[in-house]
């Protein structure tokens, strides 16, 4: 029971990333090793910002006066589900804006893409476990994809992950893991567009994303803090030319990033689960120089031992 | 262990399914024009060396050498030539002649899009100071050109009317020699690409490649090495196809060169060069006199305000001299000139403001679609390219003689291009402001153009495009003037026009394109 309601704070990232949108920074992740226990089920929201002045241009770092501080803020709703003791249902979807602090451009709204992905513990030796995920997304509305201010890509993704996890008795904790997301072509709203060469169509091809990132910090029941770093990158895509616009979806983008995050239960809140994340982008290739900060509330509940009961 | 079994076999399934969903997933992208068959002419025009060209005159001679005879030693080595390329065609050339076979025109106009795509990017500024791309320096950033609208509208018209003038000019000679193609004289042999009974000296190819590369190496001079290639491919790959002879792609070769000259002489001479003016000339567009402006000789109160440049730094407006521009159809653009708006305290105006406002606040996403579809801004092949790949999708299916498509295609950019002239000159006079010059509440959607409002480009270069389109296209008027629609309210849409810069705008185009009817009635074609 201590170790799963970690896992719930710790799931909150995920929501945290998934909502990014990929301007700012990309990649969807589940990154614990920590399993909620069957039949128990967890929810919450999730409140983040992401802001950068400054982007990479290809590998050129600049700013822009027209467009000033891009901003992303969101609200991520998020559920998590024991099927079994060893394998968990997750789902989230974000409400997202973005908006440009200087110019006239427009920023966007709406739902993003709904995310749901089976967590699966293969293999359990002493501290050491070895965790399978994998998932998909797909958008919820029909939100603009091509738009310098968009608030997701349209793609359709589907992920899996491998990961290595160890958490010993004094609270110690490091994660290694790899991810490899495929993602689907979108349509977008024009009859040509230019990449590295100009394209007849109203299609575009979107790489795929790889990423990967280490954890590591201490946990204890009433806190914990974990500090990471992860490097993002798509498996194609092309740069953005000097002084055009952005492309995001269709962009080739690096990102590495650290970050810390932090959790605290409230005890006469019935242990509601506060969590707190830090994140920034040290270096990058047609993405922003982003700071990112969330902040989480989540609450677990155990249907498991409230049927035991209805049932006596 | 049967559970874990159970739950094993749900995530596997699940994993499975989703993968499948996602990616049905190839990640080719089939573009427009990729599947374009070999043009089969039914019609092949024989009158077209009676047709009215553009540029070139009745009086212009073109010294062409008079062909071999079809049974001379020279030809007759000349087609044991021929038949030896078509029998070692190599796979690239199929590949050539499997692409340029779709017709010499449509490909080319193609090309040009690209390439106008490619050059659309404006310069960044460099402590506060915006470069002017350089014809005489054009590897040095900013890259030359800057193909923006205007620029654009102009390429596509030279290189389009250079390939009519340069096909015209090749009719006659063909009608004069009528000397046969390879496969009419050799029975024996069957060439890869569709026969026609139009006689083969010159090639139409090898004329229009030539025609084309003349004109457009100017327009786009960091690409003279790709177009080079392309050039070459489009000349010889009736030689590999069986379907030209050495000195058909020759004479054809040097006629285009000798039309080309003539299209280069009046582009050199239309006033391009001045369009960009000097910061002298941008300040004293900004400070004229606000309440008194002279229009067609008269001393008129025509602006309360003037338009500003949004950008930061300040933004330089746009090619504010197009409007000088050596038109085709009329004599000068004041002949065309749209009245003055009212002035921006005119309660008509300041509701028009409003409206937008509302407009902007409360955009659907069947809105944002319509303004995204028509933005065709940065990076992309402008409007003018826009009308040019709805007249291609439509000109395709067809069939016509290439001789045909470039008179069409050279009457359409002509009229694209008088459209950015009498746009041009509009904007310059009345220095009209834009909605977020009104009101800075007003957000776009679409990249805000650094020039005044009134009228909108767009609308204007489709007002045109459609009206002349329907002429050819009767029985499509209703969908075309719908686009041409759609185009013009896009810019209200995108946050960028107010309604009258839409609506006169799209006056003034269809009033452009009239006369382009009005031409295409008198040079003997329809």
């Amino acid at each position: 029971m201590k170790k799963y309601t970690h896992s719930i704070i710790k799931r909150m990232l995920f929501i945290l990333l998934c909502a990014s949108m990929p301007s700012f920074s990309f990649s969807q992740t589940l990154n614990d090793g920590i399993f909620m226990p069957k039949n128990n089920f967890c929810g919450g929201f999730l409140l983040m910002q992401d802001k950068f002045e400054n982007y990479w241009e290809g590998t050129t770092q600049r700013n822009n006066l027209n467009m000033g501080t891009m901003t992303m803020n969101g609200i991520g709703v998020m559920a998590n589900y024991g099927i079994s003791d060893n394998l968990n249902v997750i789902a989230s979807v974000p409400f997202v804006k973005t908006q440009a602090s200087a110019g006239v451009m427009a920023g966007m709204s709406g739902f993003q893409d709904l995310t749901v992905a089976l967590k699966y513990k293969a293999l359990k030796m002493n501290d050491l476990s070895a965790n399978i995920i994998v998932g998909g997304s797909i958008p919820t509305s029909d939100y603009v994809a091509a738009y310098p201010l968009a608030i997701g890509n349209q793609s359709k993704t589907a992920f899996g992950r491998a990961m290595l996890h160890y958490l010993n008795s004094k609270g110690f904790t490091a994660t290694a893991q790899g991810m490899y997301t495929l993602r689907s072509n979108i349509k977008i709203d024009a009859t040509n567009y230019y990449t590295d060469k100009n394209v007849f169509s109203d299609e575009v091809a979107i790489a795929d994303v790889a990423n990967f990132s280490f954890r590591t910090g201490y946990y204890t029941h009433r806190i914990a803090g974990e500090a990471y770093i992860e490097q993002t990158k798509t498996l194609g895509g092309f740069d953005i030319r000097r002084n055009d616009m952005m492309f995001p979806a269709a962009n080739k983008m690096i990102a590495t990033r650290v970050g810390f995050t932090g959790f605290y239960r409230i005890k006469p809140l019935h242990d509601l689960q506060v969590v707190a994340n830090v994140a920034y982008t040290l270096s990058g290739r047609n993405v922003g120089q982003a700071t990112s900060v969330a902040l989480g509330f989540m609450m677990a509940f155990d249907w498991r031992k409230k049927a035991v009961t209805e049932s006596k | 262990m049967k559970k874990l079994n159970n739950n094993i076999t749900y995530f596997f399934i699940c994993a499975a399914v989703i993968t499948v969903f996602t990616l049905g997933c190839n990640k080719d992208i089939t573009e427009v024009g990729s599947d374009w068959q070999a043009l089969s002419v039914t019609k092949i025009d024989t009158t077209a060396s009676n047709w009215k060209p553009c540029v070139i005159t009745a009086n212009d001679v073109f010294n062409i050498a008079v062909p071999d005879a079809t049974n001379s030693a020279a030809y007759q080595k000349e087609l044991a030539d021929v038949k030896t390329a078509l029998a070692n065609q190599t796979a690239a050339q199929k590949e050539i002649i499997r692409y340029w076979s779709a017709g010499a025109v449509l490909r080319w106009n193609e090309i040009m899009r690209a390439l106008v795509a490619k050059y659309n990017l404006p310069p960044q500024d460099s402590a506060g100071v915006y470069p002017i791309p350089s014809a005489a320096n054009p590897f040095a950033y900013p890259q030359f050109p800057f193909s923006n609208p205007p620029y654009a509208a102009r390429s596509y018209a030279y290189v389009s009317v250079a390939q009519y003038d340069a096909l015209v000019a090749a009719y006659k000679l063909k009608m004069q020699y009528k000397r046969p193609a390879p496969y009419k004289v050799d029975a024996g042999l069957t060439p890869s690409v569709p026969k026609t009974d139009l006689p083969s000296y010159p090639s139409e190819d090898a004329v229009i490649a030539t025609a084309t590369f003349e004109v457009i190496k100017n327009l786009f001079p960091t690409e003279i090495d790709f177009l080079t290639k392309k050039a070459e491919e489009c000349r010889r790959y009736k030689y590999w196809a069986g379907a030209a002879t050495a000195s058909d792609i020759a004479a054809g070769d040097s006629l285009g060169k000798a039309v080309a000259a003539k299209i280069m002489a009046r582009a050199r001479t239309d006033n391009m060069s001045l369009a960009v003016g000097n910061q002298a000339k941008w300040d004293s567009l900004a400070n004229r006199p606000t309440f008194a402006r002279t229009v067609n000789g008269k001393e008129t109160l025509i602006a309360d305000r003037s338009w500003y440049s949004e950008e930061t730094p300040k933004r330089p407006p746009m090619l504010p001299f197009f409007g000088n521009v050596k038109a085709w159809f009329f004599a000068k653009a004041a002949d065309v000139r749209m009245p003055a708006p009212p002035l921006s305290t005119a309660p008509e105006i300041q509701d028009q403001v409003k409206e937008l406002y509302e407009i902007t606040s409360n955009l659907t996403r069947e809105q944002m679609q319509i303004a995204l579809f028509w933005a065709d801004g940065v990076g992309t092949q402008t409007p003018p390219g826009h009308w040019n790949a709805i007249a291609c999708g439509y000109f395709q299916p067809l069939q016509m003689s290439e001789v045909r498509t470039a008179r069409n295609l050279a009457l359409l950019n002509m009229a694209l291009m008088d459209a950015a002239i009498t746009c041009w000159d509009i904007k310059n006079t009345y220095y009209f402001l834009r909605p977020s010059n009104f009101d800075k509440r007003i957000k776009t959607i679409t990249g805000l153009p650094n020039f005044p409002g009134y009228t909108s480009g767009h609308s204007t270069f489709s007002g045109a495009a459609a009206t002349f389109l329907s002429y050819l296209l009767p029985s499509e008027k209703s969908k075309l003037e719908d686009m041409a629609k759609d185009a013009s309210v896009s810019r209200q849409y995108g946050g960028i026009h107010l309604r009258i810069d839409c609506e006169v705008g799209l006056q003034s185009g269809q009033k452009i394109g009239q006369l382009a009817i009005d031409r295409a009635k008198t040079d003997g074609v329809d």
